[in-house]
Parts: structure tokens; C-alpha cells; sequence
């Protein structure tokens, strides 16, 4: 296993490479520069220029390439035209505000998802089935940005129980209680904002499992030993239908620093979807590129953390 | 087919009955109506006792084996009758009482052991469950006791086999670990419920055999639901025939395969193939068994595919005879049956 594992690790480094290459052409085909944004009339094109040589914007294609490849090789992801600070400390900053925030989305949609989930499956076809799917559809179409301007409204200007934007108190001192329950009570709305829309997937998957495992012959044989249904249900159904929202979760894990534009945009949220907005809006290159190649990254990453963590709840699947 | 003095001696040591079936009625809802997969069923077994019960796909064999148990949904499912069972009527018990027997009492074979145990569970833990659910062994000693049971059953290395999962072992070794579950508390009555299908012929033999040699130890009842009429041959006692539903011949094994009478029974006998028939031609019922949907609950049901025999040779609620002792035939079409093609004639 560990061997496949080390050749999975080796195959992403083409992977990588390639993706690396269509990335820069990309970015070469976006129109204008950092610079192009800061020209007003009183600019002297001379300095623009100046400026452009400096970034090494006008050396040939692969000069450029070469230089980014072998710096990035180094850790040097370069600096932010915009943020003026590097990109490393930047995605930094921004990814661990991003983490907190889809780690408690992600749980919330956990803690929602699977007991509807289970419910649903469970009693198939009942009133209490027919609302949650009905829920699981509605909350499906309605578009992120108007639940999260509702919330905001609703929640945080006129009833004013959560703060609408930032991402902690500035007069709460770095290390206190009071610091970190800032930070949480700052995460929570537009946490819920995300889970009450992001349990289709979730919610659907587990219900048909569950109306699927039900029928199988397993579940049978396990009524015929004499097991209480409730038990038939936790030890043999239940259990069999997580398999693929397992499956799935390398995918989660890895995208927990994907981050949401339009979460972080309402909520004056710092984070990694709305840097990578704001990055291509500001032609702001090296944030691009890094931003995409890491999420390639995670992708590849994400997809092998699934086949592995599958081969540890499925006994059918090993990793050869 | 076992010898005559083994019957009788059968019949002297095994007179009680341990089960028995009265008037049972088992239908599905379709739509908006029921519908009758098992129409009026009677039957009864006895101690020590393999009862088979034969007749193609969709006669509702399966049906009947797993009204047994109570094992079908009760929102889409109606049950009414007698199952009659150690003084109390199935039909009647509520879903503790009956997980009490389940399992306990009544150890249930399916047909497919590959889908039958559960993919995600060690065979031991499967085993386990029964012994937690029905006895009142601590762990240590059920451990042991899934250990002993995979023994008994003829497996080769019961510690390994007891850690490893469904997928690794072969489909003989699978079927006899669901022996193992069904046998794990003793039961009274064993229901195999096409236990041989899945399996390729020699291994059927082993598993037929595994089966009388776990009987021969408890004395539990066997059910034996099958449309192979040569396992039938091989190991049963008695054998009822279904048809559409209902039970169309009861019959010692013997009767039935030297004497059989109703016209579905002798039609089934006759679609074995043989060497020694000179016809490359297989025999074959005509038609199919009618579905649930499309049943006439009037006349012989079996009429539609014997229709060279004349309508009125058919009685109009055809009824169980019994022609011999223990030998009961339904409708009186059989008296005046001739393959198609041959000439009628008398059979009485």
C-alpha cells in the first residue's frame, strides 16, 4: 500500500507540470498587466515600462516560465501586486482564515445532512421524508448569495446576533478565551449560511443508499438472526450506506481551502475564494497562479486521500 | 433416494410435528390490491423430517419460506392464517416475539451467500450476532463458539476464516458459513431456501450432505425450497409441489417420483433430461407461470398450459385429494392427462 501510495505521490509530479504550463499560458492570454489597472492620465509611460522590465514582464515566454518554475521550486511564489506582501504569507493568512471556516461549515453540513439523511431513507416515503427532500431541493435552488444577503439582513442587521463582516474583534487580546470565541462567533453565520445550502448532496446520496441497502440480501439474512430492526439499522445498514459519503471526503478534505466567493464576499470574510476573485480582477498573476497550481494540487491530493481512506472502510478495496 | 425401511424408520422416531401450516394466505400489495403469492397453503413438518418444496420460478416457494419467518414488509404485505409453531401462531406475533424465534428456533439458508453476508462485516462478528441476540454467553465464549460452529460446518482454518470477509472466501465456503449462522442457536427448523443454486455441482453434493449431517445431529425439521428435482431425489422425505400459489401434490419422495400424478408434477418430471431418451429435444412445460397479477382465482390453475385437455376434465374449485395415504392431489384433470401429442387415455 505505501508503495502505491509513494507512485501515486510520483505520478502527480507530471501531472503538476503539465497543468503548470497551461496555467502560465493562461495567464499570459489575460489582458492587460498589474500595472495596466494604476495608469491614470498623470502616469509617465516611461515609468510603466521601468516598472514592467523590473517584473521581468518583458522578457521572452520561457525566460518567464523558467524563472517562476525554479523560484516556486524554492518557495518564492512571488509577492502580490495588490497586497504587496508575498503570495506565500498571503495564502497563508487568507487559507487559515478559510480552514476555520469550511471546517465548521463542513461539520455543520454533517450534523444536518446525515441524520435528514438517514431520516429520509429510513422512512421512506413518509411526511417526514417528503418535507426533508423538499427541503433538500429548495435549499439546492436557492442561489448562495440571496440566503446569505437574507441572513445577513435578518440575523445580523436587524435582530443583530452575529457580527456581518470581519473575522474577529480587534479589541479582544491574541491568546484569551475571549479571542477565540470572537473568532467562532464570527464564523458561525456565514457557517450556517453555507451548510443549510450545501446539504443536497449529502442528504440524497445517504437517503437512496439507504432505501438501497435496506433491500439487500445481507439486510435479510441479519432479520432472520433474530436482530431487532433498530439494530439491523445501526450495525448493517446504516454503516453500508456511508460508504460512498466516504468515499468523498478526501475530496472534502482537501477542499476545505477552496473557500466561497460569495460566503466570504457578503460576510466581509477574508478568505481563499475571494482573494482568488479579487486576484483575477487585479490581474494580480502570482496570487493566480499559485492559487490555481495549489488547488491542482489538492485535487490530485484529494483523489488519492479518497482511494485511501475507501481501502480503510471498504474491505473489498485495497490499494495493491 | 433413501431406501424404504430408512423412510419408515424415519416416519416411526419422527411423529411429531413440529410445525405446522394451516390456511396460509400470503399476498402483496400491487397498486391499489392484494394480490395472493401464497393461496391457501397447509402443510406440516415434522422432527428430523426434509420437506421439499418444488415447482419453477415465481410459485411462490420463497414466498411461503419467508412467510415462515415473518421476514416481509407489513406495510405492503397482507399474512393471515396459521403458522403454528411450538404452541403459539407466528402469523400473529409481534416483531419481538418473533425476532425470539428467528434465528433461535428458526434458522433461515438464503440462496446467494455471496449477497447474503454482509460485505463490511467479519464473518465471525455475523456468526456472533445470532449467539448476542439469542444466548446468554459472554464474549469469550461466543468467540469460542463461532470458532466451533465454522468447525462443525467443515471449515478448514476457523481462525482465519472467522477474521476475513465475505469476498475472500469461495462460494462453497460462504454457503457453509451461512450454515453456520443458521445453525448457530440450535434451531428446531432449518428453511434452505434454494441453498444449492449458487453453487457449482460438486459443491452442491457437499452442501447437501453438510445439511443431513447437521440434522442427523439436532434432529431439526428441514425445508427445503428447490426447483432442482435431483437434490429433491437426493435428500428429501417428503415433497410438496406449489403451483401458482398453491400446493398442487404432497407426496413421500418415493411416491412422487414412481407415482406422480397431477399433470404439473408429471410435466416437471418430465423435463429432466435423460441419457438415455433418444429426443435430442429437451422437454418443456408450455406457456409460463401466469403472474401475480393476471391469476384466476377460478378453476385449475394449470389448465391454461395443458390445452389439449379438454376444459371439463378440470374441476371447477379444484380441491386437494388424497389418493393414497399421505398422497394428496389437487383437481381431478390428472385422471384424464396425456402428454401432448400422445394418445389420452386413462391413467386411473
Amino acid at each position: 500500500m505505501w508503495k502505491t501510495i509513494a507512485r501515486r505521490f510520483l505520478i502527480m509530479i507530471p501531472q503538476l507540470f503539465v497543468l503548470s504550463i497551461f496555467i502560465f499560458i493562461l495567464a499570459q492570454f489575460m489582458p492587460g498587466d498589474p500595472f495596466s489597472g494604476l495608469i491614470t492620465p498623470q502616469t509617465d509611460p516611461n515609468r510603466i515600462e521601468e516598472l514592467r522590465e523590473l517584473a521581468g514582464l518583458n522578457d521572452p515566454v520561457y525566460v518567464q516560465y523558467w524563472n517562476w518554475i525554479v523560484n516556486m521550486f524554492q518557495g518564492d511564489f512571488g509577492d502580490s501586486y495588490t497586497f504587496k506582501v508575498s503570495v506565500a504569507s498571503l495564502i497563508g493568512d487568507r487559507g487559515l482564515n478559510t480552514l476555520w471556516l469550511s471546517l465548521l461549515s463542513v461539520f455543520l453540513v454533517y450534523l444536518i445532512a446525515i441524520p435528514l439523511g438517514v431520516i429520509a431513507g429510513r422512512y421512506q416515503n413518509s411526511l417526514k421524508d417528503k418535507t426533508i427532500v423538499l427541503y433538500s431541493f429548495i435549499s439546492y435552488a436557492i442561489p448562495t448569495f440571496v440566503l446569505g444577503l437574507i441572513f445577513v439582513y435578518v440575523f445580523g442587521y436587524k435582530l443583530q446576533w452575529f457580527p456581518t463582516s470581519g473575522t474577529k474583534d480587534v479589541e479582544e487580546k491574541a491568546g484569551t478565551l475571549g479571542y477565540y470565541w470572537s473568532i467562532i462567533y464570527h464564523l458561525l453565520l456565514p457557517a450556517i449560511t453555507y451548510a443549510v445550502l450545501g446539504t443536497t448532496a449529502i442528504i440524497q446520496y445517504l437517503r437512496s443508499e439507504i432505501i438501497d441497502a435496506q433491500l439487500q440480501d445481507y439486510v435479510k439474512t441479519a432479520r432472520s438472526k433474530g436482530i431487532p430492526m433498530k439494530k439491523v439499522y445501526s450495525r448493517h445498514i446504516f454503516r453500508n450506506s456511508l460508504l460512498p459519503i466516504a468515499a468523498f471526503l478526501g475530496f472534502t478534505i482537501t477542499g476545505l481551502l477552496g473557500g466561497s466567493f460569495f460566503i466570504e464576499t457578503i460576510f466581509g470574510y477574508p478568505g481563499m475564494g475571494k482573494l482568488f476573485i479579487d486576484s483575477i480582477m487585479a490581474r494580480d498573476y502570482s496570487v493566480i497562479t499559485t492559487l490555481i497550481m495549489l488547488y491542482g494540487f489538492l485535487t490530485l491530493l484529494g483523489s488519492l486521500l479518497s482511494d485511501i481512506i475507501l481501502s480503510i472502510v471498504d474491505p473489498r478495496i485495497r490499494i495493491e | 433416494m433413501k431406501t424404504s425401511e430408512e423412510v419408515l424408520a424415519n416416519n416411526l422416531k419422527s411423529s411429531n410435528e413440529i410445525l405446522k401450516i394451516n390456511h396460509l394466505r400470503t399476498s402483496f400489495r400491487i397498486k391499489d390490491s392484494y394480490y395472493d403469492a401464497v393461496d391457501d397453503v397447509s402443510l406440516s413438518l415434522k422432527e428430523n423430517e426434509v420437506l421439499a418444496i418444488v415447482g419453477e420460478s415465481g410459485c411462490g416457494k420463497s414466498t411461503l419460506a419467508t412467510s415462515i419467518v415473518g421476514l416481509h414488509n407489513p406495510l405492503n404485505t397482507k399474512v393471515t392464517g396459521e403458522i403454528l409453531y411450538n404452541g403459539s401462531n407466528i402469523v400473529k406475533l409481534k416483531e419481538d416475539d418473533l425476532n425470539k424465534i428467528r434465528g433461535n428456533d428458526i434458522g433461515f439458508i438464503f440462496q446467494d451467500p455471496l449477497s447474503a453476508l454482509n460485505p463490511l462485516m467479519r464473518i465471525g462478528d455475523q456468526i456472533e450476532e445470532s449467539l448476542f441476540f439469542h444466548t446468554k454467553l459472554d464474549e469469550q465464549q461466543r468467540k469460542k463458539r463461532v470458532l466451533e460452529l465454522l468447525d462443525q460446518v467443515g471449515i478448514i482454518n476457523p481462525k482465519r476464516v472467522a477474521r476475513q470477509f465475505s469476498h475472500q472466501l469461495s462460494g462453497g465456503m460462504r454457503q457453509r458459513v451461512m450454515i453456520a449462522i443458521a445453525i448457530a442457536c440450535k434451531p428446531k427448523i432449518m428453511i434452505a431456501d434454494e441453498p444449492t443454486t449458487a453453487l457449482d455441482v460438486t459443491i452442491q453434493a457437499q452442501i447437501l450432505d453438510l445439511l443431513l449431517d447437521l440434522q442427523a445431529e439436532t434432529n431439526a425439521g428441514i425445508i427445503l425450497i428447490t426447483h432442482d428435482l435431483g437434490v429433491v431425489a437426493e435428500v428429501a422425505d417428503r415433497v410438496a409441489v406449489m403451483y401458482a400459489g398453491q400446493i398442487i401434490e404432497i407426496a413421500s419422495v418415493q411416491e412422487l417420483f414412481n407415482n406422480p400424478k397431477h399433470p404439473y408434477t408429471r410435466s416437471l418430471l418430465n423435463s429432466i433430461p435423460q441419457v438415455e431418451r433418444e429426443s435430442e429435444k429437451l422437454e418443456v412445460i408450455q406457456g409460463i407461470v401466469p403472474t401475480l397479477t393476471k391469476l384466476s382465482k377460478h378453476g385449475c390453475r394449470f389448465s391454461p398450459r395443458i390445452p389439449w385437455i379438454d376444459e371439463s376434465k378440470h374441476e371447477k374449485e379444484p380441491q386437494l385429494h388424497e389418493i393414497s395415504p399421505g398422497h394428496f392431489v389437487r383437481c381431478t384433470c390428472w385422471k384424464n392427462f396425456h402428454f401432448d401429442g400422445e394418445k389420452g387415455g386413462s391413467h386411473l
